[in-house]
């Protein structure tokens, strides 16, 4: 297995730490793992990304140039990264706010209303969560428990009240994709 | 017999390369005196600038480091750290080295309250590349690299350093002196006591600016030197605390 | 040992803490801020020191300060930062100062750009400050590697007392992998007499931390102490990687990030039936000339490949090691382009048709 996945929007969506999520869980599965963040001179709002890779082997290049699967949360996002995915790989696309469908063809598109669906929550923030549980639904390349545990680590104990909403989350965006 | 008079154990026993009339040896007898009146000599480290004083870690008998040219507040900064506030750490710098290219090392050392004394020599030009012109040389003072004499319009006015690291608030005392002649030079020997004695109290840092002659780079001699140094240099530098703390 | 997942730069700052240093100096400049950051959080709770300089220029000064005064200390920075230490790298190799240099390396020239780059080879390997002097230069290829390093950057620093560059670029700074750091290990820092930390009559001669030879016959000891000091590091010190080139039709050559991406483009070449070795320069300094001569000049060999992320600055080592023996080839790009294992598989596939 060899996951190579952009996670792409803008500042503040919470999509380097998406990224990171994943690429801890895959660690917790003892899978080798790599995160890099695109970064660039602003420190606020601007475009994010950050490519992460799962694999069974060592990682070679940790760009992901090639994506098995793209993520994309916003429209710039979408524009820039298209054209990136493998063939027969996944694209998924944050409905929300993004107001075209996807062009390719030769991908698997999944279209989440992730906003939508972290507000039913009550949570506008959790968006990025529900993207992440409906890209770990479709590529199972990662257990959403170790996303959890991820978290936690991240949170810290002070903010373990927030893992529920977070679970409800990727579940809730699992849910959106299940066949 | 009695001894009267004895050379501090402070300095070595090497002959200093320093020109007849040259206020530096002045000056280095002056530090070497009150390290061995406070009983610091053994827990000092001096730092050597680059400029006429770059040999001075063979004149003083403490453990010595040789600064690239300016950065002798930097590296007095890392012995300082290491050390700690128990060890003496100063710095012995000429007005190239500290005036002109060493300046962000010498504020920022003095900003941030750098536990360390400096010992600035201020003669009013560049001593051991051949006489050019310093930030410190008057106006109008002919040198190497001003022949016409130092131009305000072109290269601007003299920089006083002691009245420009007085207003920084790590800076704990900071005094100008000068060593032409005994009475100044009394005064000056108190000064570099009070400076080492704020660094080891830990109030911060502290600068003995001196003024000094140059006879060989100013063309006069030494008595001459003297004279110029009252008459044109204390009246554009004046002489006394600029702070204290 | 449980795994952590740590970005490059936190890593290595943590490792150097482990390796006990307890001395950082440094200036904030993108992408390595995360460096001192880090340590400025870590330093106070290990009974260390750090503290932001007003300028590389400074920095690297304190660095001779405190290296001087006996203590296990480092600095980190970017491209244009490590140009600013160079002078003060000079006098550190000249007065014989063990210390630790991180250079996350960003594009240049000038201020260039803040991605990753291999621009900086010729001014870490080639001396970069001025003078007649040699540094040993480290360059990792995963996060693990650059953590695995850092002790042994500082012993043998303080072996040879001189200074150390750990040479990585902007990506294995930025990126997070799993690592496994030895933490709590007792190390002893060896005893230096030559420190300037304060002397007592007959105890210990004098200690003069000192860069200054006027006279010919003085610098001559110093340079040929260097020298003699430099044989002995390329003797000892030398360290490769050399991967799957037996029997390999191409020899790719190439460090840090480069390197990882020239093993995956390996293993697409493989899937096609080409063979092609790596051979990856662990030291840049010293250089592995043999191990790059004996991979590249091997019979099964028809040509090799340089890959760099610049216009070509290891070529030339690789070219010297190699001495006209077999072709080698160069691929990069300057100016913060990474190529990407497709690419360098294609140019492979090329060499292969032509």
């Amino acid at each position: 297995m060899l996951e190579q996945n952009l996670f792409a929007g803008f500042g503040g969506q919470g999509v380097l730490l998406m990224g990171q999520l994943l690429a801890y869980a895959g660690m917790l599965e003892d899978k080798y793992v790599s995160w890099l963040p695109a970064y660039g001179p602003e420190m606020r709002g601007g475009t994010a990304n950050c490519s992460v890779n799962i694999s069974d082997e060592p990682i070679g290049s940790p760009v992901v140039s090639k994506a098995t699967t793209v993520v994309a949360m916003n429209r710039p996002s979408l524009d820039k990264f298209e054209p990136t995915v493998q063939p027969d790989g996944y694209l998924f696309i944050n409905s929300s706010i993004i107001d075209r469908k996807a062009e390719r063809d030769d991908v698997k598109v999944y279209y989440v209303p992730c906003n939508e669906l972290a507000e039913e929550l009550g949570n506008a923030k959790v968006a990025n969560m529900v993207m992440l549980g409906a890209y770990i639904e479709k590529t199972k390349c990662v257990d959403i428990e170790n996303v959890l545990e991820a978290l936690r680590y991240k949170l810290g104990e002070k903010k373990e009240h927030l893992i529920p909403v977070n679970r409800d989350a990727l579940l809730k965006g699992a849910a959106a994709v299940k066949d | 017999m009695a001894i009267v008079f004895e050379k501090t154990s402070v300095l070595t026993d090497t002959v200093m390369h320093y020109c007849p009339g040259c206020g530096h040896g002045i000056a280095h007898r002056l530090v070497g005196e009150v390290i061995q009146e406070m009983g610091l000599q053994e827990k000092t480290v001096g730092v050597a600038p680059v400029g006429c004083a770059v040999f001075a870690y063979r004149y003083f008998n403490v453990d010595m480091q040789e600064a690239a040219h300016g950065r002798a507040p930097a590296v007095a900064t890392g012995i300082k750290r290491v050390l700690g506030p128990e060890s003496c750490v100063f710095t012995y710098q000429g007005d190239g080295d500290l005036a002109s290219i060493g300046t962000a090392e010498i504020v920022q050392a003095a900003h941030r309250g750098e536990k360390i004394t400096t010992v600035f020599i201020n003669n009013a030009i560049y001593g051991m590349t051949g006489g050019q012109m310093a930030p410190t040389t008057l106006v109008g003072q002919k040198t190497t690299t001003s022949p016409y004499g130092r131009d305000k319009d072109h290269c601007g006015n003299p920089i006083r350093i002691s009245e420009m690291l007085a207003t920084i608030d790590g800076a704990a005392y900071i005094e100008r002196v000068a060593v032409n002649n005994t009475a100044n030079i009394i005064k000056a020997k108190k000064a570099i006591r009070k400076a080492f004695e704020a660094q080891m109290a830990g109030k911060g840092f502290s600068l003995v600016e001196v003024l000094s002659t140059c006879p060989t780079n100013w063309g006069k001699s030494a008595v001459e030197s003297m004279e110029w140094l009252e008459e044109e240099m204390i009246p554009y530098y004046p002489l006394g605390v600029y702070k204290e703390v | 040992m449980a795994k952590k997942l740590m970005k490059g730069c936190e890593a290595v700052a943590e490792a150097a803490i482990q390796a006990g240093c307890r001395f950082f100096f440094g200036y904030p400049i993108t992408p390595q801020n995360d460096i001192p950051e880090y340590m400025s959080a870590r330093m106070p709770k290990v009974g260390g020191c750090f503290l932001q300089a007003e300028s590389e220029v400074a920095a690297i000064n304190m660095v001779y300060g405190a290296a001087g005064a006996g203590a296990r200390v480092m600095t980190s920075s970017s491209s244009p930062g490590i140009s600013l230490k160079m002078e003060g790298i000079s006098y550190i190799a000249a007065a014989e100062l063990p210390c630790v240099i991180v250079n996350m390396m960003r594009g240049g020239p000038g201020l260039g750009s803040i991605q990753a780059s291999q621009g900086d080879y010729f001014q870490a390997t080639k001396g970069g400050g001025h003078g007649d002097y040699r540094m040993i230069v480290y360059a990792p290829a995963s996060v693990q590697e650059m953590i695995d390093m850092m002790q042994h950057a500082f012993d043998v620093a303080d072996k040879f007392r001189t200074p150390v560059m750990v040479l990585a670029d902007g990506i294995i700074g930025q990126m997070m992998e799993p690592v496994e750091i030895t933490e709590g290990g007792n190390v002893v820092l060896p005893k230096k007499d030559w420190a300037t930390t304060g002397y007592k009559t007959g105890e210990r001669p004098r200690s003069i931390v000192n860069s200054l030879y006027i006279e010919v016959e003085e610098l001559e000891e110093l340079t040929n102490r260097l020298q003699a000091r430099y044989r002995e590091i390329e003797e000892t010190e030398t360290k490769v990687e050399v991967y799957n080139t037996e029997g390999a039709e191409f020899v790719l050559c190439a460090y840090g990030t480069v390197a990882r991406i020239c093993k995956t483009a390996i293993m697409q070449l493989q899937k096609q039936g080409v063979k092609v070795g790596l051979v990856r320069p662990i030291t840049l300094w010293p250089f592995p000339s043999t191990a790059v001569h004996d991979a590249i000049v091997a019979d099964s060999v028809k040509k090799a490949l340089c890959v760099e992320m610049s216009a070509g600055q290891m070529v030339e080592d690789v070219r010297l090691a190699v001495d006209g023996k077999k072709e080698v080839a160069f691929f990069g790009y300057s100016g913060s382009r990474v190529p990407t294992a497709e690419e360098i598989a294609q140019r492979i596939l090329e060499m292969r048709g032509a």
